[in-house]
């Protein structure tokens, strides 16, 4: 710009031309900035709005909400240790099945499989992710929920009714059902982040191992899981916020329970599925507040696991662009 | 050492234990993918199998079914999905193509990291929150109302939206922009007229991908836009019918008719989902190599 205004204007022509250039650059600015700004508003305005809704509810049961297993509308009493425990419950189910999963499928997409087959699979297990939550969830209570209760539920609990986790009879609809479909759902996102990580390892390492005489799994514990442990750790809590905060998907499975259990093959309830189910029959304003409140819970939760996925890979990132 | 021992290429104990170790890790690594195509397969074939039955030309160009009665089809779903998701994208498409512009051609670092975070948050928010908050916002105390719906999906859309511009203004290379500003042509027009149609092809694949997913969310509209009339409606001020939240509805149903209508809609959204899906993709690949180059 400094070059361009030091040339002498010959004409008026120029003169009018900068000046629309200046205003054109400055508007696209402010626009663009506006934009952005409005991004941030809207996060702002989210936080907001479901703590301000809480707060009836807060003042009413402060943190004793988070211990007490009491939830009844009637009489207006209102806890959330049953959520919070079927929240943990459900997730931890989804991580143990679907993050071994995940973690074999990306190994199998960036070490093993041949290119064409590597482009097909990958696509697949995107379209995965792809599918509607309520579409699955309608697949788990009508196919997967009949299937589970008939067959692998009964195995499971003569094979090892001993363990409490297998313990009482199954109805169908079960935190078991409610985890293993947000293993499904968590599969496809922790696969294609540990996928970009693992293609991310330099060649020369595995090279360098291969050449030594490791085989090819030494070679991919020894570099390339030992390489990227901590993006395999923020991909893994990528994909624990996402079961945590799934809503819809559970609430047409889990059964709606209002109590703790050991078994996993009874009816529970997580902190966003009992949102889905109860916000609309509400039936008065400490419960919507109390609605809210688990919403804060959750927003609270969720912004932590991302936050804390997103530093790992921040700092992640910049040892790896400092060992290179 | 007397005598060179001739050499044997039969492996001891231990290198045919590492092998074999070697061995299982690769068929288990390729189990897990065959195991996901294969779950992905049968979601899709089962919601196949039962839906495609129900599907008639009258299921898709009829008003619902009144309550316990047979028949009916689900017109009204349709277009009031696509009146919300247009709502959606008429929000979050300007808002993230300006707010990625902003984050890769103006942006002081001090201002692109939050705003990068924000974007990043957004998109991991759950989306239930999401529909609490504009039930909060909009809803509360007064009727449902559609356009309050498309602003709940233009909030899961726009992280979306914004994110896949950044990747293909960023793609733009970086020659064409310090030729455009060599020859004396201004910033505003240089970002409108040589980067902008650059990344056009991205940014429309990028969205499509984020209507794909729009269409198929069901949290930020159960709150939003869930009471609905049974005919086919175009007047967002009112409550919009769609299909994600009435396959809610029909699915948690006793009545087994309202299953079968459950997965003849689930049909219809899966098709266009996975359908714009795949689309997309090859289209943002094809993109994507043309200006990598």
């Amino acid at each position: 710009m400094a070059a361009v205004s030091s040339i002498p204007a010959t004409h008026a022509l120029a003169g009018t031309r900068r000046l629309r250039d200046r205003l054109g650059d400055r508007l696209l600015f402010l626009l663009t900035l506006l934009a952005a700004l409005a991004a941030v508003a809207i996060m702002v305005a989210i936080a907001y709005k479901v703590l301000r809704g809480a707060h009836l509810s807060f003042s009413a049961f402060g943190f004793g909400f988070l211990s007490s297993t009491t939830w009844d509308a009637t009489n207006g009493v209102f806890g959330a240790a049953t959520l919070l425990f079927g929240t943990a419950v459900t997730s931890a189910i989804a991580l143990l099945v679907g993050g071994p999963f995940a973690i074999a499928i990306a190994l199998f997409l960036s070490e093993l499989a041949p290119r064409g087959v590597r482009a097909a699979v990958g696509t697949l297990v995107e379209m995965l992710a792809a599918i509607p939550s309520v579409v699955l969830g309608l697949w788990g209570i009508l196919v997967m929920g009949p299937f589970l209760a008939d067959h692998l539920e009964p195995a499971l609990h003569r094979w090892f009714g001993f363990v409490p986790l297998f313990g009482e009879a199954s109805t169908g609809s079960d935190v078991f059902l409610a985890g293993l479909i947000l293993a499904i759902m968590i599969v496809p996102i922790v696969a294609s982040i540990c996928r970009e990580l693992f293609l991310a390892i330099p060649q020369e390492l595995e090279d360098g191992a291969l050449a030594l005489g490791a085989t090819r799994w030494e070679m991919v514990r020894g570099v390339v899981l030992s390489g990227s442990k901590s993006g395999i750790a923020a991909a893994l809590i990528l994909g624990l916020g996402r079961a945590l905060g799934e809503a819809i998907a559970v609430a047409q499975m889990i059964g709606a329970g209002s109590a703790i259990h050991g078994s996993l093959f009874t009816p529970g309830d997580t902190l966003a599925s009992r949102i889905a189910e109860q916000f609309q029959g509400a039936v008065s304003r400490l419960q919507i507040s109390s609605l809210f409140y688990l919403a804060a819970i959750l927003l609270v939760i969720g912004l932590g696991t991302n936050l804390v996925a997103l530093l790992i890979v921040r700092r992640y990132g910049a040892q790896r662009q400092g060992a290179a | 050492m007397a005598a060179v021992e001739p050499l044997t290429l039969v492996g001891d104990g231990r290198s045919r234990r590492r092998r074999a170790v070697n061995r299982a890790a690769e068929i288990g690594a390729s189990l897990a993918a065959l195991a996901a195509v294969a779950v992905l397969a049968i979601v899709v074939l089962s919601v196949l199998k039962r839906g495609i039955g129900v599907l008639s030309w009258g299921f898709l160009t009829e008003s619902l079914p009144l309550f316990g009665q047979p028949g009916g089809g689900i017109a009204p779903l349709i277009v009031g999905s696509a009146v919300l998701v247009g709502i959606g994208t008429a929000i979050a498409l300007p808002l993230g193509v300006l707010t990625a512009l902003f984050l890769t051609e103006f942006a002081p670092r001090r201002l692109a990291v939050p705003i990068q975070l924000t974007l990043d948050l957004m998109s991991g928010l759950p989306s239930i929150i999401i529909g609490v908050f504009v039930f909060g916002l909009l809803v509360y105390g007064h009727a449902q109302k559609g356009y309050a719906g498309g602003f709940a999906l233009s909030i899961v859309m726009l992280p979306l939206i914004a994110r896949s511009t950044q990747e293909v203004l960023r793609l733009v290379p970086s020659v064409q922009r310090d030729g455009a500003l060599a020859l004396g042509v201004s910033r505003w027009r240089t970002v409108l007229g040589v980067v902008l149609p650059n990344a056009l092809g991205g940014i429309v694949t990028g969205t499509v991908l984020a209507i794909a997913r729009a269409a198929g969310e069901t949290a930020p509209l159960l709150f939003t836009t869930s009471i609905f009339i049974n005919t086919v409606s175009w007047d967002a001020r009112q409550a919009l019918p769609n299909m994600p939240v009435q396959i809610f509805i029909w699915s948690e149903s006793p009545d087994p008719e309202d299953h079968k209508r459950a997965w003849a809609t689930a049909f219809v959204l899966l098709m266009f989902v996975l359908v714009a899906s795949v689309l997309a993709r090859v289209a943002l690949a094809r993109s994507k190599r043309r200006l990598g180059q």
